[in-house]
Order: C-alpha cells, then structure tokens, then sequence
C-alpha cells in the first residue's frame, strides 16, 4: 500500500472513532448541564443536579466523605440497579463458562456425525427474537417459581448468552492440542494440576473473550430481565428506560453514563485480546 | 531394573475394520532400547499411548517390573513419552519446562534448579534456560524435550518419532546423541520410526509392525540374516525367495536340491521359502563349490559404485546377486554362469 493511501486509511478511523465518540461527549455535557435545550451550543448553565436527584452524590452543603458514604449507603436506586445489573452479569458469565467448557472441548475436539446440526441448534436463540421464546419461558417460569426472582432472571440470561460463549469457545479447542495435557499427565501432573497448568493457560485468552461477550449481552439485556423479573428485579436497562420515557434529558444523560461506563471499562481492559493480534479467537494452535 | 512385558495387547477404534493393534506380545529388559518399525498407521503410536494410559487396551496387558500398568494412573507410571511434535509448554521457557516433572513431585527449587542444569548440559544445550520454545530451532526443541523426560528418571521412556522433523545431519547427531544418553543413564527405551536404516542403527532390538500386528521381533542383524517371514526379510531389502519342499529331511526347490543346516531346521513345515542376502551368494565361471551349486545365466549387470548387482536366471527363477567393487572380470549378459548358495547363509522361513 503506498504511503498517501496509508494515511488516509489512519484518518478515516480517527473520522470514524470520532463519529462514534461525539454521542458520549454529548451525553457528558448533558449530564452535567441545567436546561440545555436547542439552538443553543453550549449549556448556559452547568450543573450537578442530575446527579443529585440520582442520589448519587449528596445535594450542596453535605459534599463531604460522610455525606457521599451516607447518601451511598442509604442504597439509592441506581445504586440498587447497578449492583443487581453487576451480580447478574458476573454471575451469569462465571456460570455460562463453566457449562460451555466441557461442550466446546467435545464440539472444537471431535467429530461426530448432527455436529453441524447441534451447533445449528444451539445458535438458534441468537437468531429468534427473545420474545418469541420468553412468553413460552415465562409460563414455565411462573409455574416454576422463577417468575420475579434474581434466580430466574440469571437463568433466562443464560439463552441468549450460551450460543456466543459456546461458539467462541468451540474456536479455540478446534485448534487446541490436547496432547499437551497427555504430555503433562506422563511428566507426573495429575487431572487437576495438567488443567491449571497446561489447559487453563492455553484457553484462557478465549475465556476472557467469551467471558466479555457473556457479560455485555447480560450487561444490556432489556426485555428478557423486564418480563421475567416482572418488575421485581431492577436492573441498569430498566432503569435507563423507565427514567428516558420521564423525559429529563439531564437525567437520562447521567444514569446512562452509570450504564455504559462499566462495559467501556471492560472493553478497554480486554481489548488486547479481541483484536487480531491476540491468539485468543484462534486457539492455542498458533501460540 | 524395568523390564517390560507387553501380553496380548488389543485395540480396536470404531470406523476401522482391523484392530488397530492386534494381539501383540513382547519383552523388553531393562536397559534396552528397542525400536518399533512399521509404516505409517501400523499402531506404533497407539501401542505408546497404551503404555502411557492415554487408550486403555481392550484386550491383554502391560506389565512393568512384574506390575500390571492398566490400574495406575498415568502421573504414576513412571513413563515417560516424548511426542512427535515436542510439545514444550508454549508459556513455560525452557528451564521452567525441563523442570516440569520435578515440580510435579513437590522437589525444593534449589534442587530443581541443579538438576534442570544438569539435564540441559547432557543435551548439550547449557545456555538457553530463560527463552521460549518458539524461540528454538527444530533440534534444540527437541534436545529440551529430551532433557525434560529424563529429568526425573523414568522406569521407562517412550520417544515417538523423535528424529522424523529434523533435517539429515541433525538426525544423525540427535540419534547418536539419544544413545548416548540412554547407554549412560540406563533406561529402558522405545523408539518409534518408519526408518529402517534409523532403527538398525541405534536399536538393541527391533519390533517390526504391519497392521497392528507384530511380525518380527529381534536384534538388526536377524533381520538381515534370519527373518521370520518374507513380509520382514523383504522391508529390510530381501530380494531371493526359492520356494522349496520338505521331502525326508531334504529341501527340494525348482532350482534343485537345497543343502540346509540352519538352526530352525526343526521348527520348519514342509513348505517354506529360504532367503539368501545378495550380497552372500558367489558367483564363478566354474563350478568350483562342493554344495548348493546351480547353473544359471546372466540376466542383467548393473554397476553401483560399491558394487555390481546381478540379476540370474535359474530355471525360471530369478536371484539378485551382489559383488564388491566390479564382480566379475570379462562375463556379458547371457553368459552361463555357476551360482553358489552356501548352507551356513541361506535361511528358511515357514510364512
Ligand atoms: N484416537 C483415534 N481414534 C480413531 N482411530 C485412531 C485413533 N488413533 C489412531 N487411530 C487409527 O489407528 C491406526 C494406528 O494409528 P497410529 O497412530 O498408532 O499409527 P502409527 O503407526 O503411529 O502411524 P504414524 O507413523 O503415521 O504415526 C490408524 O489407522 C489410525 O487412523
Ligand atoms: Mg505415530
């Protein structure tokens, strides 16, 4: 590639990052402003008082470090969301690896005759809208007992969760060699040790990768947690929601600054392992 | 003290129509290195990971020191395999991966540390301890994954194709530095390969594997001289088969009366085949010999370098014959010619 073309190619993804970014930056300036309203460029006024009627952080005058562990404490409901909305997804995330570990080894290692079908199977949640299966659900649910508890709503995360973190996963046992851990076992490792030492590493990157899908996916879920947390399990989503559809766009602004700020962080953390760069997606193979 | 007894070993895997491993009997003594010779997908790996414990055999057992193996797990064996492709721990650099087994057993660092000293400059690798496998050549990985099975001195050491990814001159110095170190520390061996020539050259004794079944098992020189049967005289370059009848103690062939005194001359049935190396006929003008003598004609001269090999027809049947340097002065194609089979080197064999 010649040089100029070099560079507009680097231009067009600064274009592109700030394309992407300029909604966060309004976001920001309308989390922190009074009455911001159209034609004007800028906020007259700045203000905290969005964060106020949040609840999290303490009206003027009570800005001290009691004041802010105080109002925390008293367990705000953003606060409330935000922790139900964190549990949920490391929960669920801890849990949808656990269960796809031994299926990806089998579906990444072996070849067997309906592999295709199975895995065309078990993809199918992602392609069906998740009202078409939850209305079924949420009759077993509420006959179950799961209808409105923080056990069903982690459970009904699960179906659209497992496909992405299956998948995933079945990429890195297929170029995974399994005669590594029978190396370790003939140099005197047992089960346990050969998989902390020899398996857990090779597949780790991918966990991670697996693990950032599971928790965006459960991070953002809307309607899945709406219908079968009946209203009785706050979530961030719902939350958002509900404060968008009372029309302050101060309010709106901050609380989801609450909610993205956490999968950014993620994303920053785990970056390195979802660019090309990493042997993450791709298995121990090229390691 | 590992000798290993290997009874009636079975396995079959779904989707093929043999076993892949077929009723194999052998013993190795302690101290030996055996190699297993047989082309590709003859069960030489299977049989490996059997002893291992990675298959469990359907059928027979494996028993080391008078010790079945079948019930121990494999970290208890003490077994030891090296596998074809190394397999050095990706993330581990290479002290961390000679040490391995020695970790495993919960030995002091210090001592892990002397000893992964010790093992890489018997390898003859003292200098590379903190790099990476993929920072190795091909030899190099496979000298550290040498290091790392003997470090924690194996009952016996399994190495599978060890010699098959590296280049010529680095075979011959890798194979010679294995014996080596597997004269010096004792330990009994298998050594997998579909070389002939490699398994002649390093093995004590040789177990030759077609199908999953064990045709041959004894030292290189046997092969040569007293093959079982014709499948292993001719993997070892056998070319002279004379079909021959048991007749009252005397081998009738179609070339004549056969004079044989070989050691198995009991254990022969009444029809059998005797070979004889190319190289151990001998061919005159005359007939100048006292026994096993036949007339025959020249089919073919070719000259080598070394040697000059004879193709010679005898009353339909056709014997490769081999003489130093040029053979024979002044013979054409054609020419009549007395061929000489002497008794103490031709052999018998029932199949
Ligand atoms: N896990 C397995 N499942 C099914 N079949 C297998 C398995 N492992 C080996 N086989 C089959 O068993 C036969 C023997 O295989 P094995 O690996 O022992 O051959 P090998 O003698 O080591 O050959 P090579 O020289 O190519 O390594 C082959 O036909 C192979 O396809
Ligand atoms: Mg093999």
């Amino acid at each position: 590639m010649n040089n100029n073309l070099k560079k507009i190619n680097v231009y067009a993804i600064y274009l592109g990052a700030l394309i992407l970014i300029l909604p966060l930056i309004a976001f920001f300036i309308n989390a922190f402003s009074f009455r911001w309203f159209y034609p004007q460029i800028i906020p007259k006024e700045l203000s905290l008082q969005a964060w106020v009627r949040l609840k999290l952080i303490p009206k003027p005058g009570q800005r001290s470090i009691e004041g802010f562990l105080d109002l925390w404490t008293s367990n705000p409901a953003v606060i409330k969301a935000l922790m139900n909305s964190l549990t949920i997804g490391i929960l669920v995330t801890i849990v949808s690896i656990i269960i796809a570990l031994p299926a990806a080894r089998v579906l990444g290692l072996l070849n067997f005759r309906f592999k295709k079908l199975i895995i065309f199977i078990m993809v199918s949640p992602t392609i069906l809208p998740p009202i078409a299966f939850v209305l079924g659900l949420n009759i077993n649910f509420i006959s179950l007992g799961f209808s409105g508890s923080f056990f069903g709503v982690c459970l009904v995360h699960l179906v659209p969760i497992m496909p992405y973190v299956v998948l995933t996963m079945t990429g890195i046992f297929a170029n995974y060699n399994p005669d590594f851990e029978h190396q370790a076992r003939t140099l005197g490792a047992n089960k346990t040790r050969t998989f902390f030492l020899i398996t857990l590493p090779a597949i780790a990157p991918g966990m991670v990768v697996a693990a950032l899908f599971a928790f965006l996916v459960s991070w953002s879920q809307y309607l899945l947690t709406f219908l079968i947390g009946a209203g009785k399990v706050m979530t961030l989503p719902l939350l958002v929601f509900s404060t968008a559809s009372s029309g302050n766009p101060a309010l709106t602004a901050a609380i989801s600054i609450i909610f993205i700020f956490p999968a950014i962080l993620i994303l920053f953390f785990t970056s390195k392992f979802v660019s090309g760069e990493s042997g993450a997606t791709s298995g121990f193979g090229k390691i | 003290m590992s000798d290993l007894k290997i009874i009636n070993l079975v396995k079959n895997f779904v989707g093929m129509d043999r076993p892949a491993v077929n009723n194999v009997n052998l013993k190795i003594n302690s101290g030996e290195l055996v190699a297993f010779l047989g082309p590709s997908g003859c069960g030489k790996t299977t049989i490996l990971k059997m002893i291992t414990g990675l298959f469990a055999p359907d059928n027979g057992d494996i028993v080391l020191d008078n010790k079945s193996l079948l019930p121990i797990p494999t970290e208890n064996r003490g077994v030891v395999m090296v596998f074809q492709n190394y397999l050095l721990f990706p993330y581990m650099n290479v002290n961390e991966n000679v040490g391995f087994a020695l970790k495993m057993k919960g030995i002091d660092k210090n001592v892990i540390e002397k000893k992964v000293r010790e093992m890489l400059d018997l390898v003859k690798l003292p200098d590379i301890g903190f790099r990476k496998p993929k920072q190795l050549s091909g030899g190099q990985q496979q000298r550290v994954a040498l290091a790392r099975a003997l470090i924690a001195s194996p009952r016996l050491l399994l190495l599978d194709e060890p010699l098959s990814n590296l280049d010529a001159h680095l075979r011959d110095e890798m194979r010679d530095l294995i014996v080596t170190i597997q004269k010096k520390l004792n330990v009994t061996t298998i050594f997998v390969t579909h070389d002939q020539e490699e398994a002649v050259l390093l093995a004590d004794k040789i177990a030759l594997i077609f199908d999953g079944e064990l045709q041959n098992y004894t030292s290189p020189k046997n092969y040569y001289e007293q093959p079982k049967n014709i499948k292993a005289a001719k993997f070892f370059g056998g070319v002279n088969f004379i079909k021959s009848k048991k007749i009252n103690n005397e081998f009738i062939s179609d070339i004549g009366k056969i004079n044989y005194v070989g050691e198995n001359i009991n254990d022969l049935n009444d029809e059998i085949n005797i070979t004889i190396r190319p190289e151990n006929i001998k061919l005159s003008k005359t007939n100048d010999f006292d026994h096993n003598s036949f007339k025959g004609n020249i089919k073919s001269i070719i000259f080598s370098g070394t040697h000059t090999r004879y193709k010679i027809i005898i009353n339909n049947l056709e014997l490769e014959c081999s003489l130093q340097s040029l053979g024979i002065k002044n013979i054409n194609q054609g020419d009549e010619i007395f061929v000489h089979l002497p008794k103490d080197k031709i052999w018998g064999m029932n199949d």
